[in-house]
């Protein structure tokens, strides 16, 4: 931000943000909710739109949006009911996209994001279930769009802050929170560049120490969080600069470029933005029952923030530890795992999961979920590393080895001959070969020279291809050539 | 009041075409429309629910479970013009 909006102006950010969840079948109809296909093989009468056709909903996908209300701490409506949403566009084949207007299933809840000055509240204006609508392809070439109906249908919640948000961090922060929260609750994969999570930004400037909002521009079209915050970056300035040189900020959509590093004006849909909202007379009202949102509570895991605390004060790992390992409900699951299998000390288990763990899956591309490890296998490892029967380093070849191939450290220690060798008798035989061809470095250790000593372990260490235990080694050096 | 420029709004929204002498003469039929319906207006409805719908119905679900879709051949049996598995529509760009 430059310094100019930061003495000037406030930045006043709110954020809506659109999941898709990932049910079995869509919102509606009983299509496969899977869209990643050829197009239009995922269609029926009812996505499609089609005279005389009517709409189900989903159970599963309002038990979903329940359960992220009641995540987010928002009052869940006991009576809802659906709207149509009017407008003209090919991707909509009804003419009109069933949603939520005034009854919306949750309203009037928060999250918490960390800030410098501690945990920030942000409100959660709302959050309403709609559909999505079907996918476009421009074809510049013939002057025609190709339609793909889909993705038509797919369960959506769109999910309303408040304007709570102060800078683009904050509001990069509090999509990092909400996505975190939507992983844990395990209703949608939350992949922003699938788009099954998207988010489109209001921002507007207003002087430090007004009441009253500026004229905000809503901004979408980013497809990463680190483009929301970009995007609103840029709007700042812009925002900023044309108050300062006494223009009228307007109302408007603008679309960002990721390319370009900029909003443009999306002039050609500001005329018509009068959706007609009316009660879908396809679909009844819903009730919902202290007993329904009850039994739907019970089904909540334990949340980010929840599992942050309990970890950090149950096994006492530091709050930088604990904060990688939530970031995972997997990874979670997996420490906790592996605490119960015992044997090792908790933080020792931390540093293995947060490093080579971490790094495997890295360089594998691959969720934490997918690598097929057992949690005993893993500190069995660990403890041969801490017993020191091999060193730190062959342990995490091991842990590769057994990655790729199931097998026990155990089996992999025996089949590839990996223990590191600390008996006296095997040691010394290696070393006596290494002092009788090294006499020069023999005389400087003599002479009292403490660093040619670590040469001399080197090369135990090469000869026996890294296995010796080089503590042990230097020890049995010393003593040989000691007076 | 329903003046044509009101008739020409609508009708854009709807996309349809209307004739100079249609726009006039829906002007006068939607302004009585509007005025009959306006007679609700009289009705004290302060201790009314507004009614969601007609039915005295609530709660029709579905299970979460898949039924076969069309075919893609199917889908498109009926569309005016296609291409490569898709709709085919004059471009419009946002």
């Amino acid at each position: 931000m430059s310094t100019t909006v930061e003495k000037q102006f406030e930045t006043v950010i709110g954020l809506e943000v659109h999941l898709q969840f990932h049910t079995k079948t869509k919102i509606f109809c009983g299509c496969a909710n899977d869209f990643g296909r050829d197009p239009n093989s995922h269609t029926c009468p009812v996505c499609l739109g089609l005279p005389g056709t009517l709409p189900v909903l989903n159970k599963v996908a309002l038990q979903y949006a329940v359960k992220v209300g009641l995540a987010l701490n928002c009052k869940i409506n006991p009576y809802i009911k659906f709207d149509r949403k009017n407008y003209y566009y090919p991707d909509l084949p009804k003419g009109y996209q069933i949603s939520q207007y005034d009854l919306p299933i949750a309203q009037h809840g928060f999250l918490m994001i960390p800030t410098e000055s501690g945990p920030k509240k942000i409100g959660i204006f709302r959050a309403h279930m709609e559909e999505d609508a079907g996918k476009l392809i421009h074809d510049g070439q013939t002057q025609s769009s190709l339609v793909d109906y889909n993705r038509t249908g797919t369960p959506l919640l769109e999910i309303v802050s408040d304007p709570d948000l102060r800078s683009p961090q904050e509001a990069y922060d509090y999509l990092q929170t909400l996505k975190l929260i939507l992983q844990y609750l395990d209703v949608s994969d939350c992949d922003m560049e699938k788009g099954s999570l998207r988010c489109d930004a209001n921002v507007s400037l207003r002087r430090c120490g007004e009441k009253e909002f500026g004229t905000k521009a809503e901004v979408k079209n980013m497809n990463s969080f680190r483009a929301v915050k970009a995007a609103l970056e840029y709007e700042e300035l812009r925002q900023s600069k044309m108050i300062l040189s006494g223009e009228r900020v307007v109302q408007e959509t603008r679309l960002w470029s990721e390319e370009k590093g900029m909003t443009f004006s999306m002039r050609s849909k500001e005329e018509a933005h009068d959706y007609r909202y009316f009660p879908e007379p396809d679909l009844v009202p819903f009730t919902l029952t202290e007993k329904n949102i009850d039994d739907v509570r019970r089904t909540l895991p334990e949340l980010p923030q929840e599992k942050f605390q309990r970890l950090q004060s149950q096994y006492e790992i530091s709050a930088y530890d604990t904060q990688i390992i939530i970031q995972d409900p997997a990874l979670a699951a997996f420490l906790e795992e592996c605490v119960a299998v015992g044997g090792v000390a908790v933080k020792k288990v931390c540093n293995w999961i947060i490093g080579p763990l971490q790094q495997e899956t890295n360089t594998r591309k691959v969720k934490f979920d997918q690598l097929k490890l057992a949690p005993k296998n893993l500190m069995d490892l660990i403890s041969k590393v801490e017993g020191g029967v091999v060193s730190n380093l062959v342990g995490k070849d091991i842990l590769k080895m057994i990655l790729d191939s199931g097998k026990t450290a155990e089996q992999i220690i025996q089949e590839n001959g990996l223990a590191q060798v600390s008996d006296d008798g095997t040691l010394d035989k290696v070393i006596d070969e290494i002092i009788s061809q090294s006499d020069s470095v023999v005389q400087q250790i003599k002479e009292g020279k403490e660093s040619a000593l670590g040469f001399l372990v080197g090369q135990v260490m090469k000869k026996t291809q890294g296995k010796a235990n080089p503590k042990k080694a230097g020890e049995l050096i010393r003593r040989r050539l000691s007076p | 009041m329903i003046s044509k420029k009101d008739v020409q709004y609508i009708a854009h929204l709807a996309r349809i075409s209307l004739s100079e002498n249609e726009q006039e003469t829906l002007a006068k039929d939607l302004e009585g429309i509007v005025k009959y319906v306006g007679k609700l207006q009289e009705l004290d409805t302060k201790a009314v629910e507004p009614t969601t719908h007609v039915l005295p119905i609530n709660n029709v679900f579905r299970e979460d479970v898949v039924r076969p879709s069309l075919t893609q051949e199917e889908a498109l049996a009926n569309a005016p013009a296609k291409e490569a598995g898709s709709f085919k529509v004059p471009q419009v760009i946002e």
